[in-house]
């Protein structure tokens, strides 16, 4: 495959380095327009590092990349970004509107305005219109989730990157903000990518998964990544993949009875994928 | 000395156009100030602008450069050691506290007249000569055309700097633009209102602002419009008697923001039964943090893993 003939983003040989640190390399990978690409890997592997790149913020140290065919501009409009929920101050003068319209012209300078006829449509596509005007601050973390996303479609991006969208939300605000991406994925036809340490809420809309890890990477759909063969080739160790009904559990290092109570080892499995490899983890990179 | 009499006298006259321009930047800024959290950063600033004028006063007979210098100086120092609200805050503490001690140095040093020290802290508008209150209303001005110009890119970046940064604001050095128009403010105020003062005119009306709106430029403007009040307002009363300025606009600024935290709930009330249905803050139980729900299905269903978790 030479060219990224029609891929919404195409990566060749894409690698990046701080000094002689490798974070991750030779990355290819292509994603159809209106797919939804997951990036999944440990903390530090790199994911957000490629967000940086997916935005046009941070340049490769090698390779290519092209967004549409051209490579991203900085901070473009073409590409929406949605942020992980953090809590706002109830004091913050910002209404829901005027955090949607920062979607629009938040990067122009002069004085802030907002205007109905360009984030109404938006902030009605997300369903957050009965509280568009009440401070940010008042309002519930998936409330305010739905606005951030309604920030990044305001500038009509035909890319959608969610940067851990789902963080600190519970499992029923998780549930309606997948809905609400993925039902403009279907309508509009944007590419969307979730970058995530949990595949579970997003395991129904995902097609194709990034799994970074160790400075190494595997791509492809979700049943042929995340199995215990390919993410144990991944991380050099044995790695067990367990799906109980809805949910994938990935279970690494010596473990083997991590994975009998699996309602209790979010938390532990970092420590067993840790001790099996203490040198490969590219801390410190990120942010 | 009627007041027609002192309005139309030149001194009078300046010294209320530079204190309209000082409590312009200063309600153009108070907003912003609030929103990064950055309170005693303003105290920070003002305080080693004492530490500045003292210099000044000493070196040149110019308190008003040796602030500007003190101030810029410490905008400086607080972007270079605090990146973090609460790495910023000790920063500034530790600063602030060797500035100070220099500054009670300096004015030993200083012979002239007693009542210097006494301006800079409390602030005397009419104390400053014409020459220096040009360089008060050319510092105005340039604060009140760069937050004009950078407004809403800053404001992008102080509620939301992830998303600004997604999105091309250079939110890093919006943040240092943003140190220096704060010591230039500070420095203008330092002279109204005095070094120890300053928050009045750069957090008060803002804070009042606050409690009344959450529209950014509602708040901007009232906030505005209460430190104009604040200040002018001062300065007339003080014409009329033989108490200092700073104690009405001080005295004013505080009676704003109780007014304003007084109308602020009752304001708030009408703005939420306009929104019935989706009363704010209802769904508080979202807020709870994932630690209270351990063992839950999705909180177990992690495709985590973990690697260099440093």
């Amino acid at each position: 495959m030479n060219g990224s003939g029609g891929s919404a983003i195409a990566l060749r040989g894409a690698t990046v380095r701080f000094g002689d640190h490798v974070i991750w390399e030779k990355l290819d990978l292509d994603v159809a327009p209106g797919r939804c690409l997951a990036i999944l890997g440990p903390n530090g592997a790199g994911k957000s590092t490629l967000l940086k790149v997916l935005l046009g913020l941070l340049p490769l140290s090698a390779g290519t990349i092209t967004i549409d065919g051209r490579p991203p501009g900085h901070g473009s409009a073409e590409a929406g970004y949605v942020a992980q929920q953090r809590v706002f101050d109830p004091d913050l003068p910002i209404r829901g509107r005027d955090l949607v319209q920062f979607g629009v012209d938040g990067q122009r300078l002069g004085l802030p305005r907002t205007r109905a006829r360009e984030v109404d449509p938006v902030i009605q596509a997300v369903g957050a219109q009965s509280y568009a005007d009440v401070p940010v601050g008042l309002l519930s973390g998936g409330q305010q989730q739905r606005l951030r996303i309604a920030q990044a479609l305001a500038g009509g991006p035909r890319l959608l990157l969610c940067d851990e969208p789902l963080l600190s939300l519970d499992p029923a605000a998780q549930e309606e903000i997948v809905a609400v991406i993925d039902r403009h994925r279907r309508e509009h036809g944007t590419t969307v990518v979730y970058v995530t340490h949990e595949i579970t809420p997003i395991a129904d809309v995902v097609d194709q998964v990034l799994y970074v890890a160790a400075a190494r990477w595997a791509a492809g759909s979700p049943d042929t990544v995340l199995t215990t063969q390919s993410l144990s080739a991944l991380y050099g160790t044995h790695i067990d993949v367990i799906r109980v009904h809805d949910h994938i559990v990935i279970v690494g290092g010596d473990g083997a009875g991590t994975c009998t109570h699996p309602d209790h080892e979010a938390a532990g499995h970092d420590h067993d994928l840790n001790d099996g490899h203490p040198g490969h983890s590219p801390e410190g990179h990120q942010r | 000395m009627g007041i027609g009499f002192l309005l139309q006298q030149p001194f009078a006259q300046h010294a209320l156009l530079a204190a309209a321009l000082v409590a312009v930047s200063c309600g153009l800024i108070g907003p912003f100030v609030v929103t990064r959290g950055m309170a005693f950063a303003v105290h920070g600033t003002a305080e080693l602008a004492f530490t500045g004028a003292a210099a000044g006063l000493l070196i040149a007979n110019n308190p008003v450069v040796g602030a500007l210098v003190g101030a810029v100086v410490v905008a400086g120092l607080i972007s270079v050691f605090g990146g973090r609200q609460r790495e910023r805050d000790s920063a500034i503490g530790v600063i602030l506290a060797f500035g100070m001690g220099i500054g009670v140095l300096l004015l030993g040093f200083y012979h002239g007249f007693a009542t210097a020290a006494t301006n800079i802290l409390f602030g005397n508008i009419f104390g400053v000569s014409g020459d220096q209150l040009i360089v008060l209303l050319v510092i105005g001005l340039i604060v009140v055309a760069v937050m004009g110009i950078w407004y809403r890119p800053l404001l992008f970046a102080s509620v939301d700097p992830e998303a600004a940064e997604a999105r091309g604001v250079p939110v890093r050095g919006l943040g240092l633009l943003f140190l220096i128009v704060l010591a230039l403010t500070v420095t203008g105020a330092a002279q109204v209102v005095g070094t120890l003062l300053v928050l009045s005119l750069a957090i008060t009306p803002a804070a009042a602002a606050q409690r009344l709106s959450a529209s950014p430029l509602v708040v901007a403007g009232l906030s505005i419009a209460f430190a104009v009040v604040a200040a002018d307002g001062g300065l007339l009363a003080s014409f009329q008697s033989n108490v200092k300025a700073s104690v009405f606009i001080t005295s004013f600024s505080f009676a704003i923001y109780v007014l304003a935290r007084l109308a602020g709930p009752l304001l708030r009330d009408r703005r939420r039964s306009r929104h019935q249905g989706h009363p704010a803050g209802l769904e508080v139980t979202q807020r709870r943090p994932t630690a209270e729900l351990p063992g839950t299905p999705v909180a177990a269903a992690s495709a985590e893993d973990g690697g260099g978790v440093g």
